[in-house]
């Protein structure tokens, strides 16, 4: 009977060698598939199963895990939802992370290298393991006030340090409640969530970094700096006609309202921009030459492609500006200039600080979850788009912006700090108000804070002022308010 | 260097009881250590004194199985009894790892507590067919008697009215107040010995031939009979029962059995051809297999509906596809989400927490287990004995082959145990049952043959019957 149960010995273990084959093919060839099968909830439940680091910004919590009793242990919740939610983003069961929770995902997950030593104690020290913390580098009273001072507004508020590149303040409106999305019922996220997609206003878009806007008369600001390089002087009398007819073309430039620049003919370089003369400045482009402007914006990190701070920003751009019709009307920022709220607060930042443009950070430290910092981010400069000297030039051209009493900023002044800035009236579609911008520094001298500020058909058309009017206010308001924080400035 | 077992060196063979008890020591140390990292991992690293109760308890009635085995049985294969004991203690660790994640639950997973009572029932079992049963070859003579309590366990929860047969849909219980078993399990042990006794008696007649037809010598046709009542009444299981994995299990075992005893490969052909006519049939006229195949071959398909429904099997594969090849850590992975973790699925539990290495591990005990026991079996001296083990040996490795590769998707799936190591008593006590023949078979076969020189002087040594 040996030689028969010899073969059904060989047949048991091609039986066994079967299944070992299969396991195989199950838990490693096709393991990958399994795992991110959209059926299996694992690596979602696990990721749940801890509880996630802190967003942080000053000494709040702008988002945070709470315990729960239900299978997902841990709820993701937001404070101040709304006001932060361009920061944050969400943590959605459904529509996955964004903002922060998504840049960031490693470090709050707790699975980022910079967290390996703090993972290890915990495995010897028995505690469940817990994300790290991600501190901003927002500034709570800052954030608080733009937010306040948009109120029912559409737009966007960026503040930033000028010698660091710190955001200090980055708001869009109207906003989105995270709270809404990050909740554990699948239904009530996919309502909410079309429930906003559907919102005219767009809630849930980051206009602050995400969105491009025509700048407007603020970008005659990179004009000025090209001319100041270009050896114009800030007291120069240059040409502002009333009326500037466009080479090439059958159309005329007009001043806003058909306001009349200096005597008529010509105006000093420096009371052009005080009152944002068309005509000057769409004459200084014709004369500097597209190459000369787009390079120049080029250095103030226009035309550079996007880049992640981080968030990923939007590119801004100054368009192909192919003849110069089109660099006439792009010298007053409009034609197919487009720049974002943080790229505005940029070129104010760079002038601000001596010429020197400092790259954006959001993140100010890692935390393990201990509180102790692992990582903190050095600011690191981005580029040299204007001499020092040249910088000074235009900071006291934009104090005039503000203080002088023909200025088109002067919502934005502040008793006792002198504030430099420049306005702007976008034209955008027509038919509809122009988007107001603001964009500015102080104190002006050794500033603490440079600000941008958007609002969506501010405006009022045809009229340089309103735009000043309109935004000024809201960037004041965030001035004050940095500069409340960093002892009152002077 | 190791003598020749004459018979006058046979009284220095040895015993290896002590390579047994290490074995078993080391099993206690894994299955005690893998408890503590479940409790750590489940409660935050604090270890609670379960882990002390279910590490002694282990210990305890392991350690008791072996002292009866030095007793009774000091020549058995010292290897069978500590893999047993090992993968025992790995299905209690799954079934409390379970028992954890579903214990807020208002049906909690079945409880460990409940696994060590019948792990005491089959201890117990174990010793008393190895305390009663001291020459497996007294079996035999009782061949047609557990042949008749074999097919009446087998048939009886068909008979049954439903609610004292049926369980979760499946109809293989008896229930008696509160108390269920699965005759089933009792059932193949029985008709394992008359298989055994019954074609040793007609091995002769069975394997003559009558014509050859290409190449094959067909036996005569009156032999067929035996073959046909098996395949009946597997078939009749089926239907009635809705039991695929016994069916499957009990005609293999035959046909195996059929063809070391008689060395006929026609036996094994035609046993081959009853099996696919019988499947073939089966699939086409109940739809109960037919629901089973397209599980298998569609899961994505049947996640959602109603009946047939492969949520089970899809979670324990994304459970293992999980689990990858090191396994998420024992407590740290979802067997919860798989209905029956602890039982049906305990292996798709092993291999998610596990991983790839867990999972083939177990296998290779499993498959060594096997091996013990064919190796018994051609080392046994008599033919019952031979063919009895090796149909056991059979019977455990095709019911792994069965339930492994169902949960796995490499066949379809059909409700089998797993035997020692998913929860549920009839199984547990029949396995304790299989393992103590094979060391009854495995003890008289390595046991000194006559002794050398009675140490008692002959007229007051006890009678001693030899059979050989």
């Amino acid at each position: 009977m040996n030689k028969p149960l010899g073969r059904v010995v060989m047949a048991m273990m091609v039986l066994f060698a079967l299944l070992i084959g299969n396991a195989t093919y199950t838990q490693y060839v096709h393991a990958d598939a399994l795992r991110d099968n959209s059926r299996n909830s694992r690596v979602l439940l696990s990721e749940y199963n801890h509880p996630r680091g802190n967003i942080v910004a000053g000494s709040h919590n702008v988002a945070s895990s709470k315990a729960t009793h239900d299978s997902l242990k841990y709820l993701r919740t937001y404070p101040n939802g709304p006001l932060y939610a361009p920061v944050t983003g969400f943590y959605s069961l459904v529509y996955g992370a964004n903002g922060m929770e998504h840049a960031e995902n490693a470090v709050l997950a707790g699975t980022d290298d910079r967290l390996a030593l703090s993972r290890l104690s915990d495995l010897f020290t028995g505690r469940s393991p817990k994300g790290g913390n991600a501190v901003l580098t927002i500034d709570p009273r800052a954030q608080q006030a733009a937010y306040q001072a948009m109120a029912k507004q559409t737009g966007a508020v960026v503040a930033l340090d000028p010698k660091t590149g710190a955001i200090l303040a980055m708001v869009s409106t109207p906003s989105y409640d995270p709270n809404k999305l990050s909740s554990h019922d699948s239904t009530t996220i996919t309502k909410n969530y079309k429930k906003y997609l559907d919102d005219p206003t767009n809630p849930m878009l980051d206009r602050a970094i995400s969105q491009t806007y025509p700048p407007g008369s603020v970008f005659k600001t990179i004009v000025s700096a090209a001319a100041l390089k270009n050896g114009i002087k800030p007291d120069q009398q240059i040409p502002a006609p009333d009326g500037l007819p466009l080479p090439q073309s059958s159309h005329v430039l007009h001043n806003f309202d058909g306001e009349t620049c200096g005597n008529g003919q010509t105006d000093s370089f420096t009371h052009a921009l005080t009152i944002s003369c068309n005509t000057a400045f769409a004459d200084l482009g014709l004369k500097l030459g597209a190459q000369k402007i787009k390079d120049q914006a080029k250095a103030f990190g226009i035309n550079n492609g996007g880049f992640s701070m981080p968030l990923s920003v939007a590119g801004s751009s100054t368009g192909d500006i192919p003849d110069e019709a089109k660099l006439a009307e792009s010298s007053i920022g409009q034609q197919d200039v487009r720049i974002t709220p943080l790229q505005g607060a940029m070129i104010a930042a760079a002038i601000g600080n001596g010429g020197t443009l400092m790259k954006p950070y959001l993140v100010k430290q890692i935390q393990a979850n201990n509180y102790s910092v692992v990582d903190s981010t050095s600011p690191s400069k981005m580029s040299q788009p204007m001499s020092s000297s040249d910088a000074d030039k235009l900071t006291k051209m934009m104090e005039t912006v503000v203080s002088a009493p023909d200025g088109t900023g002067r919502s934005a002044q502040i008793p006792g700090i002198q504030v430099a800035a420049k306005t702007g009236t976008a034209d955008n579609a027509v038919g509809k108000p122009p988007h107001a911008w603001f964009v500015g520094f102080a104190p002006a001298n050794n500033p603490k804070v440079a600000v941008a500020v958007l609002i969506e058909h501010g405006g009022v058309n045809g009229n340089e002022t309103t735009g000043g009017e309109a935004a000024g206010p809201v960037a004041k308001a965030v001035m004050q308010a940095v500069l409340a924080d960093s002892g009152g400035g002077h | 260097m190791t003598a020749p077992p004459t018979t006058d060196d046979a009284r220095s063979l040895p015993t290896r009881r002590n390579s047994e008890l290490g074995l078993l020591l080391f099993a206690v140390v894994i299955v005690t250590a893998a408890e503590a990292i479940v409790d750590a991992n489940v409660n935050n690293g604090h270890i609670s004194i379960n882990v002390a109760y279910y590490g002694a308890g282990f210990a305890a009635l392991w350690l008791i199985a072996h002292y009866v085995v030095r007793k009774v049985a000091p020549y058995a294969d010292p290897i069978l009894l500590p893999i047993a004991a090992l993968i025992n203690g790995l299905g209690l660790v799954l079934i409390y790892r379970v028992r954890l994640a579903t214990q807020d639950r208002k049906f909690p997973s079945a409880d460990p507590k409940q696994q060590v009572i019948w792990m005491v029932v089959g201890i117990a079992f174990f010793s008393a067919v190895l305390l009663i049963i001291r020459n497996h070859r007294v079996l035999a003579r009782y061949a047609y008697t557990l042949a008749a309590i074999g097919l009446v366990l087998l048939i009886m929860p068909a008979i049954l009215p439903a609610r004292f047969s049926e369980v979760n849909g499946a109809r293989i219980w008896i229930r008696v107040g509160g108390f269920s078993i699965q005759p089933g399990e009792f059932a193949k042990l029985a008709l394992l010995v008359f298989f055994a006794s019954y074609l040793v008696d007609k091995r002769d007649v069975l394997s003559l031939a009558s014509r050859r037809f290409l190449g094959l010598s067909l036996p005569r046709g009156r032999d067929l009979g035996p073959v046909l009542v098996a395949w009946l009444a597997s078939l009749a299981v089926l239907v009635r029962e809705t039991d695929l994995g016994s069916s499957l299990l009990f005609f293999g075992m035959f046909v195996a059995m059929l063809y070391i005893a008689t060395e006929r490969t026609s036996w094994l052909v035609i046993g081959l051809g009853l099996f696919g006519g019988g499947a073939f049939l089966a699939y086409h006229l109940f739809g109960h297999v037919q629901d089973r195949v397209s599980i298998w071959l569609h899961p994505e398909h049947y996640y959602n509906t109603v009946y047939p429904n492969s949520y089970q099997l899809l979670q324990g594969l994304f459970g293992m596809g999980t689990g990858g090849l090191f396994g998420t850590g024992l407590g740290q992975g979802y067997p919860q989400l798989v209905p029956f973790a602890e039982s049906d699925f305990i292996i798709a539990t092993l291999a998610e927490e596990l991983g790839l290495f867990g999972l083939v591990g177990i296998l290779v005990l499993y498959a060594l287990f096997v091996m013990r026991g064919f190796r018994i079996a051609m080392s046994a001296r008599d033919p019952f004995g031979k063919l009895l083990s090796a149909g056991l040996a059979v019977s455990m490795g095709l019911q792994v082959f069965v339930i492994v590769g169902g949960v796995t998707k490499l066949i379809p799936l059909t409700g089998l145990t797993t035997p020692f190591l998913s929860y549920g008593g009839s199984s547990l006590v029949a396995n304790f049952g299989l393992m103590a023949l094979l060391l009854r078979v495995s003890d008289s076969s390595r046991r000194p043959a006559v002794p050398h020189q009675p140490k008692t002087p002959l007229p007051e040594a006890m009678t001693e019957v030899v059979t050989r």
